[in-house]
């Protein structure tokens, strides 16, 4: 720590950080534009001036940028120098020169950084007199809306989009006032982090679209504490509601994991909520069609069907522990199935053990510091997308470490950038298809997944003799994984990626085998697996028996009921297996919140909040366990599928009818029956916490239109809605102060109204939230290196006559089930198609887009043909998630035939 | 009076060959240095004095010893020939690159010798096209005799040379924003630290020197330090080409000891003023330095004397104001060209020039206000030095601020009488 004084107070501050950082950290109101925490200082828009003395007999002072200022022992600065004051305001002045002062009907208004920096410098008379420039406007696709007229040149959209996000299709062009930052066309934007636009943006030029629909401004928004629904990575989020819609997801920091961004799948897939196929009521078939049926009906139907005979519970990767842990309760253990394919049962045990063995997963931050990073079989930017963006960081750290070196700060952003040019520090990429990070890859690898393992395995024996040769590998192979050793050895902290991307056990085993000979090695090794759900973890904790074993125990036609939560079978399995299962499952009860395939099949639904109105816990690909809150109450009958099934297990007099009468004492029940999952009970503090005897409140305390909104319905205020579940308010009504980090619904402080208000909240700039960031981590590394290797090499991939390997080819828009339900995320989904290399298409005698017959284990489909340069020969591929054949679990053997 | 820059320029105005150049003696400060170790060429180079001639002279030698020598120094180190000579009013570096190239060429070999710089660049204002063809041409020469390429005059040291037509924007002369566009990338200007002589062009160490600086080198190897310092008349060494432009009568660009008088430039070399006319002022070293009056006609012309008296030297090309032209507009014109060529990256210069702009039209057309004169030098106090990224907007300030200083009264006339007195005739 090193010691400065800004106006005459002395502070102690970081000196790895900037003037700026330094202050800002101290909640000094320093105003700024170009600097932003994640991508650094270049010195552009020169509104965090200061003066900087050179000594206390110094009585003029020297006018620098905060942001460009290493801060030195005993450094005098003065923030309120009447002349730096000047200075910024005039700045603010000139940054506010072309702007159209069209708050009134900006969507950034009220949440507005230049707003909040324009008020603080204190310029508020235009002296310019002259004609604005004006720009027209680009359609950047159905997620953000451009509107250019607003920019303030600070040039931070493209460094996020170009330099940080690694996006090519858009940039600045023209210069001096009239820097116009887009696309040389109008289309959609390219980049799978274009979202992180609209808070990157200090002003409204990349604004939300989809917000944009049903726009509401931040004061009036109800937000909550949530979780990320569309993938497993546990990326933080505010939800965002008013009048029972979900609005928007901003944003909400977690410093181990997604930090001050998402991806554009957990941006923008949240409005499948509010989607016209929500389940909002009881629903019972009579004879072909639904009715729909009052609650008690509902629940006494299921209940006499619960009571009537065998029952078994299919549980859900996408519904929270405490969901699957009330159907395991009133199933039982051994009529409990996990909701996913025989495949990803095998891979998530496959996983599951690998991690209780070590290493440990690591978080995304700890990826980001790796300096060497190795993925084996991930296409990560489809699967786990916000981990793409953190790679992309990991190949700059031997450049960060390089200038820190030369005497150039870390956040010094162009200088390490030109030190490092397009050079990027070690990653290898090997992967069925072409990835979206190859571009920054220093080598990749083609192959079939069982080849992927091959080149894994030799990776952990060249790492480490004790590990399993493999037999027989090319020697172009044997190369290419004795170069990627070096590396990985050579590195101090090396990363090792792997997951589900290929459905296949042996890459993971191979992942597993190269992260524990770095392990054993003495290095810090940050291992990460992915996984497809927000919960696969959490579920595969629970221990539920694999679905495969289901479908073969209704066959003896002994099941008299069918519990399904959360879960659209279809996905699971081929339809033809589940059309049977389904017909042999006896009676079939659905808890889910919109309609599916498998909704459509049931006899009795019961309608489930999506994550938006529930309460619950889910466990992260990271082993980490976080807590989800509800941003409004669910409407109607609508409730949490635990507490439908609470109800039944009271209507079957089972104790936990009356002892579950709020989600703590679920989590406490979980807690108790699973060891490895006794930490849940922190990861937030439990409904009964207050703050000076107070609940933390969901809606800033602005809102308004509270005594008004259902004033055409009712005239006196009703009573707020209660929340038994958590120590969150509905209202605006609360503790006036900051809650633990857990429960922050939104950020916001005076002056502060914009996403940037983050830094006060944080412990130093850019680092842990005040008392630590959401969430409890379940695994942690024993001894890596204690755990042995796995030892499965598997042969090498034989290409077969008159047919492929039908591997997954994973989309971040399109494959996961729920974003996909989403208009403005189903615009950007590919349509179905199956792909294969450009050898495999010519010898077919099949080009690209003409139609196929694709011939899967008796079912067929005609989709039309991808080439896909990279595919290896006797591979093809279909998309994870979407198409006719979505239920086959992939990879599988299966025939492509031209058609005729 | 020695002109060892110009010495062999052929009159004619055609460009002298590598034969008729090894005839007069070039290359040989080549062959002499190629037997120098580098610490010494640096030491020499320091030793006589020399200052950048591109506007800021900065001492040459000093620039030089921060590059990082040694088998651990990143490879490979570059150095650049700044020949994006754009400032408006200044056309000295032009007479060297299109009458002279060998000069450069041998200057640069030297001067990469000392730094022990394998590639080289000569980055040239794009509408210099007489002047690239020439340099192009040079360029062959010279590597068909062994002396650009590998193993340099049998030495064992290579140096790659190319030349590199710029796309035409002033940025491209800021020593960063020239390493960016040469990088390919916008011609924004780089913050330093660190210094291009670290982390320059593509991330290595580099020199970016001007034309005029490089063309000196070659001499000051030949004849040494003491013999350079004692080109000047005053305390800084050499020779310099001055030039002047405006309403003289011999508008034109001379070589002549560092330290001779503006009054010199404009009553001997420019034959003085055209008939008719009266000097009114001069902006001394190109578009970008501050007004000199009558009052300073005496003043020195080099680095230090001309700071005295709150201008600078910059390029040493001088632009004459004459008091039948109207001064508003010509600092109307000239604030119209730095607004142009602002790259957009820093708030003060991208929107203070443009602000600029806009009033010292509204002047011109009679449309000003006395309240508008403020606003003017608000504007300068907030592109001054340090509050912007790059110098150009401090520069641009220069004959703005200068010019409210001296001619308040002709920007006053215009307010007053909702006119330009000049171009509505008196």
């Amino acid at each position: 720590m090193t010691r400065i004084f800004v106006d005459k107070k002395p502070y102690e501050i970081n000196p790895k950080q900037n003037l700026l950082e330094a202050c800002l950290g101290h909640g000094l109101d320093l105003p700024y534009f170009c600097w932003h925490p994640a991508l650094g200082s270049v010195g552009a828009c020169r509104q965090c001036a200061v003066k900087v003395y050179r000594d206390e007999k110094d009585a003029r002072g020297r006018i620098m940028m905060a942001c460009m200022t290493v801060p030195t022992p005993d450094m005098i600065v003065s923030i309120d120098d009447p002349e730096v004051r000047d200075f910024r305001a005039g700045v603010i002045e000139g940054l506010m020169m072309n702007h159209p002062h069209d708050c009134p009907v900006c969507d950034e208004g009220g949440q507005c950084h230049l707003q909040d920096m324009t008020v603080m410098s204190g310029h508020n008379y235009r002296h310019y007199e002259f004609e604005k420039r004006t720009f027209r406007n680009q359609y950047l696709g159905p997620l953000l809306n451009h509107e250019m007229n607003r920019c303030i040149q600070c040039y931070r959209c493209t460094r996020f989009y170009n330099e940080y996000a690694g996006g090519e299709d858009f940039g600045p062009l023209k210069l001096r006032n009239l820097v116009y930052f887009g696309r040389a066309e109008d289309g959609v934007l390219e980049n799978e982090f274009s979202g992180n636009l609209d808070e990157v943006c200090p002003t409204g030029v990349f604004t939300d679209k989809t917000a944009k629909q049903h726009y509401t401004r931040k004061w009036d928004l109800t937000f909550a504490p949530s979780v990320c629904p569309h993938c497993a990575l546990g990326c933080n989020i505010s939800p965002a509601e008013r009048y029972g819609t979900l609005r928007r997801v901003v944003n909400r920091y977690n410093s181990q994991i997604n930090g001050y961004f998402l991806c554009d799948r957990g941006r923008f897939g949240y409005e499948h909520v509010n989607s016209q196929q929500r389940i909002r009521s009881a629903r019972a078939r009579q004879d072909a069609k639904f009715a729909e049926i009052p609650k008690a009906d509902a629940l006494d139907r299921f209940s006499s069907l619960a009571a009537a005979g065998k029952m078994i519970g299919i549980g859900s990767p996408r519904a929270s522990l405490e969901a699957n842990f009330a159907l395991r309760s009133l199933v039982g253990a051994e009529n409990f199935y996990a909701g996913v394919s025989d495949g990803e049962y095998g891979l998530l045990g496959e996983m599951l053990g690998i991690l209780r063995q070590g290493p440990a997963p690591a978080t995304l931050r700890q990826l980001e510091h790796a300096d060497a990073a190795f993925v084996l079989g991930e296409d990560v930017t489809s699967v786990a997308p916000r981990m793409a963006l953190t790679l992309r960081q990991t190949v700059r750290q031997v450049f960060l470490e390089k200038a820190e070196k030369m005497g150039v700060p870390r956040w010094q952003d162009h200088a390490v950038r030109e030190l490092a040019q397009k050079d990027h520090g070690p990653l290898f990429i090997a992967s069925p298809y072409a990835t979206r990070l190859d571009d920054v890859a220093s080598a990749t690898y083609r192959a079939a997944p069982d080849d992927i393992a091959r080149l894994g395995f030799a990776v952990a024996h060249i790492l480490d003799a004790s590990s399993p040769d493999v037999p027989s590998l090319p020697a172009d192979v044997r190369a290419q994984a004795e170069s990627i050793a070096a590396k990985l050895q050579a590195a101090a902290r090396p990363a090792v990626v792997s997951g589900v991307s290929t459905g296949n056990a042996a890459v993971i085993r191979a992942a597993a085998d190269v992260a524990r000979a770095l392990a054993k090695a003495g290095k810090p090794v940050a291992f990460l697996l992915t996984m497809e759900e927000a919960n696969s973890l959490g579920l595969a904790m629970l221990g539920p028996k694999p679905l495969g074993q289901a479908l073969e125990a209704a066959k003896g036609g002994q099941i008299q009921t069918t519990v399904i939560l959360e879960n659209d079978l279809y996905r699971r399995a081929p339809a033809a297996a589940i059309d049977a299962f389904l017909g042999a499952a006896g009676h079939v009860v659905v808890l889910d919140s919109l309609e599916t395939r498998t909704t459509e099949k049931a006899e009795l639904v019961l309608p489930a909040t999506p994550f938006a109105e529930a309460d619950g816990t889910l466990v992260s690909s990271e082993g980490r366990a976080q807590r989800f809150f509800r941003v409004y109450p669910p409407a109607g009958d609508i409730q949490d599928s635990w507490r439908w099934l609470r109800d039944i297990l009271g209507l079957l007099t089972r104790p936990e009818g009356l002892s579950w009468q709020n989600l703590d004492n679920v989590v406490e029940a979980v807690a108790r029956a699973f060891p490895a999952l006794e930490r849940i009970r922190d990861a937030a503090p439990g409904s009964g916490f207050r703050i000076a005897g107070a609940k933390i409140p969901r809606a800033p305390h602005r809102f308004s239109g509270r005594t008004s909104m259902l004033a055409n319905i009712q005239v006196s205020e009703p009573k707020p809605p209660e929340d038994p579940d958590s120590p969150l308010s509905f209202t605006m009504e609360g503790a006036p102060v900051e809650p633990p980090a857990a429960l922050q619904p939104f950020f916001w402080t005076g002056g502060w109204n914009s996403i940037q208000s983050l830094n006060k909240f944080q412990e130093e700039i850019a680092g842990p939230l005040r008392g630590g960031d959401p969430g409890v981590r379940l695994f942690e590394t024993a001894a890596g290196s204690a755990a042995g290797y796995l030892n499965t090499v598997p042969a090498a991939f034989a290409p077969r006559q008159g047919e492929w390997l039908v591997v997954p080819r994973h989309h971040i828009f399109g494959s996961e089930e729920l974003s996909a339900r989403a208009p403005a995320i189903a615009e950007l989904s590919p349509k179905p198609y199956v792909a294969l290399g450009a050898e495999d298409a010519a010898a077919l005698g099949a080009a690209e887009g003409s139609p196929v017959e694709v011939k899967l284990d008796g079912a067929a489909a005609r989709l039309p043909l991808r080439i896909e340069p990279g595919l290896p020969r006797g591979v093809a591929a279909l998309p994870a998630g979407l198409g006719p054949l979505d239920g086959f679990t992939l990879p599988i053997w299966g025939r492509i035939e031209v058609t005729r | 009076m020695e002109t060892p820059l110009t010495a062999k320029i052929r009159p004619d105005g055609e460009v002298i060959d590598l034969a008729a150049y090894e005839r007069a003696g070039g290359y040989q400060a080549a062959r002499k240095a190629m037997q120098m170790a580098p610490a010494e060429i640096v030491d020499q180079v320091k030793k006589s004095g020399l200052r950048g001639r591109g506007g800021a002279g900065f001492p040459t030698g000093q620039k030089w010893s921060f590059v990082p020598s040694g088998p651990d120094a990143p490879r490979p180190k570059y150095l650049v020939a700044n020949g994006d000579e754009m400032e408006p009013g200044t056309f000295k570096d032009r007479v060297l690159l299109e009458g002279d190239p060998h000069e450069l060429i041998e200057g640069m070999i030297i001067a990469a010798r000392a730094i022990d710089a394998e590639r080289g660049y000569v980055f040239l204002r794009g509408e210099y096209t007489d002047a690239g063809e020439r340099i192009e041409r040079a360029l062959h020469e010279a590597a068909s005799k062994g002396y650009l390429g590998k193993d340099i005059f049998g030495s064992g040291a290579d140096f790659d040379l190319r030349l590199h037509m710029s796309g035409g924007r002033y940025m491209c002369g800021e020593e960063t924003g020239l390493l960016n566009a040469l990088e390919g990338k916008r011609a924004n200007p780089r913050a330093k630290p660190p210094f291009p002589q670290v982390s320059g062009l593509f991330g290595k160490p580099t020199i970016v020197q001007n034309i005029e600086t490089l063309c000196n080198i070659p001499h000051i190897v030949e004849k040494g330090p003491e013999w350079f310092q004692k080109l000047s008349l005053t305390g800084d060494a050499g020779t310099k080409l001055y030039g002047a432009s405006g309403k003289v009568k011999k508008p034109g660009c001379w070589e002549l000891p560092m330290g001779t008088t503006m009054r010199e430039l404009l009553e001997k070399h420019a034959g003085g003023m055209q008939d008719g006319l009266k000097f009114r002022g001069a902006l001394p070293g190109g578009a970008s330095t501050d007004f000199l009056t009558a009052d300073h006609l005496d003043v020195p012309m080099d680095f230090t004397e001309v700071a005295k008296v709150g201008s600078r030297l910059g390029t040493g090309t001088m632009i004459v104001l004459d008091d039948k032209t109207c001064p508003v507009g010509m600092v109307y014109n000239l604030e119209h060209f730095f607004a142009q060529e602002s790259c957009g990256w820093c708030t003060p210069c991208w929107s203070g020039l443009h602000w600029a702009e806009e009033i010292l039209a509204s002047i011109e057309a009679g449309r000003g206000s006395m309240e508008d004169l403020a606003k003017l030098e608000h504007i300068c106090k907030m592109v001054g030095p340090g509050n912007t990224f790059c110098a150009l907007a401090p520069g641009a300030a220069e004959p703005l601020q200068s010019g409210l200083k001296y001619f308040r009264e002709d920007f006053e006339r215009h307010i007053r009488e909702k006119r330009c007195p000049w171009r509505d005739g008196r």
